[in-house]
């Protein structure tokens, strides 16, 4: 497997950027690095440098997206996406990705068609843990923490559900390479979700694929590699 | 941050603060004011609550937990069992496990946070000397804290029993704190924090974010001190970055240095 390749190569060690404006940043760089991935700190578009995914961690939407508004982050985050370099948003970093947020929020990364609610499940007293079947990370459910967390309403074609709650509603969805969980695996030690993504990161910056990635901007993928 | 009004949480939400606190008075007007200072009227907490979509927390007294009891009916996201209000118990905080809301708690040294977290606490404050203005204390009990835990992670394991009798803490968590070599909640410093440059002195020292109190509105200029200050704390480490959103803030609270507060007025020496 590629990522174990990267695990005994230093040349080639991915790199996943965790965006650090605010939130459950520690959390998400412990996991990269118990899982031999290299954690960057992405507050400036040049920390974006080398990176071959990026996590969108939870916190508060509202702050995150004045924080990328104020250091001009939207633009190198939306390219790096576009590249297909994997995304993955936890509860806030849910709410970040999606094209359409109800109640009229612009959308700050419209990456993934789909519809989410805020504080779905109501202010932080509503928070609760659950054990939640999650297949493509294996046969073992997943430990969800939703702390205030979001919900998706509308999941557009296109868009692949990867878990929900026994009601029914989507907490967890992917369009190829943008995942978005409504929960907190990285507050629970869950390490899959973070396996996956290095797996995605693995072979989008596979030089064996001569997929080095072109472009001038700073923050394009290619010199890390 | 610190907020007294709907128009101030909308000015602490745009500066990019991830929380307000809501009260109907800052700090430094509490310790001016003199008097109990107790839990904010609920329809206050409410209307704050209503203007901005970031969390609320509002205070309690320590060890009033019928105060906790009706914020937590009021449906706020965090309660803060603060020092800044004058104590209701001088020997019990309050039971924390009882709730759902999550609480944070002051401390001024590693055995007095981990006794808040053994009640229950799921967040720690560094104390700092609320509604000063001055940063003197907030570095005090920060380096206390963090040269605490650097002191147990250097200790062998049968002398932490010792460590945890002489900080009065629980062994469990002292264990765990030399283990990991860190606190296992999430920790902030507060209480004298006025300028972009304090936040991020507390940010270097350890913390993993910063309260402000009066800093913002007893400044002559709330909004931008706020987005500075918000700014300074997430590039904490970026001095350039710290320089420019420095320039041309207008004056700071006017503070009071905190060695000039008498004994009797200390806000830091209520909870134990």
């Amino acid at each position: 497997m590629r990522l174990s390749e990267a695990d005994t190569n230093p040349e080639r060690i991915v790199k996943i950027g965790v965006l650090a404006l605010h939130g459950a940043v520690i959390e998400h760089i412990e996991i990269l690095r118990k899982i031999g991935v290299e954690p960057v700190t992405v507050r400036l578009p040049e920390d974006l440098n080398g990176v071959a995914g990026l996590i969108l961690p939870g916190g508060e939407s509202t702050t995150m997206r004045k924080l990328v508004a104020r250091w001009n982050l939207r633009e190198p985050i939306m390219a790096l996406a576009r590249s297909g370099a994997p995304i993955l948003g936890t509860c806030a970093g849910m709410i970040v990705v999606a094209k359409e947020i109800a109640g009229g929020d612009e959308p700050v990364f419209p990456l993934l068609d789909v519809t989410v609610e805020r504080n779905a499940f109501g202010r932080q007293l509503d928070s609760f843990e659950t054990e939640l079947p999650m297949p493509i990370v294996g046969d073992r459910p997943v430990h969800a923490i939703f702390i205030r967390a979001p919900i998706i309403e509308r999941v557009g074609p296109g868009v692949e559900v990867l878990a929900t709650l026994p009601d029914g509603r989507v907490v967890a969805v992917r369009q190829r390479n943008v995942i978005a969980i409504a929960f907190h695996p990285e507050l629970a030690g869950e390490t899959r979700i973070h396996r996956l993504i290095a797996t995605m990161a693995a072979e989008y910056s596979d030089p064996a694929e001569g997929t080095v990635r072109q472009g001038s901007e700073p923050w394009s993928i290619g010199e890390a590699m | 941050m610190d907020v007294v009004t709907p128009e101030h949480a909308r000015i602490a939400e745009d500066a990019g603060a991830c929380a307000v606190m809501a009260l109907e008075r800052v700090p430094s007007d509490i310790r001016a004011a003199g008097g109990v200072a107790r839990m904010s009227d609920p329809e206050m907490i409410e209307g704050i609550m209503k203007a901005v979509s970031i969390p609320v927390m509002a205070k309690a007294r320590i060890g009033h937990f019928v105060e906790a009891q009706v914020l937590e009916a009021l449906g706020v996201d965090y309660i803060d069992e603060s020092e800044v209000l004058t104590p209701a118990d001088e020997v019990n905080h309050i039971d924390k496990h009882q709730f759902k809301v999550p609480f944070v708690c002051g401390c001024r040294n590693l055995g007095e946070a981990l006794r808040r977290i053994n009640e229950g606490a799921a967040m720690i404050r560094t104390k700092g000397e609320a509604g000063t203005g001055d940063i003197v204390e907030a570095v005090r009990h920060i380096r206390t804290l963090m040269s605490d835990i650097r002191r147990l992670q250097s200790m062998r394991e049968d002398e932490l029993f010792v460590a945890a009798k002489e900080m009065d803490a629980p062994y469990e968590l002292v264990k765990q704190v030399a283990a990991e070599g860190k606190l296992p909640v999430v920790n902030f410093v507060a209480g004298g924090i006025a300028i972009p440059a304090d936040a991020a002195l507390a940010m270097q020292l350890g913390a993993e974010g910063v309260f402000v109190g009066s800093g913002i509105f007893k400044s002559e200029n709330p909004a931008r001190t706020a987005e500075a200050i918000v700014q300074a704390t997430l590039h904490f480490d970026n001095p350039k970055i710290i320089a420019e959103v420095s320039k041309g803030l207008g004056s700071p609270m006017r503070g009071i240095a905190a060695a000039s507060v008498p004994e009797v007025e200390r806000l830091a020496v209520r909870g134990w």
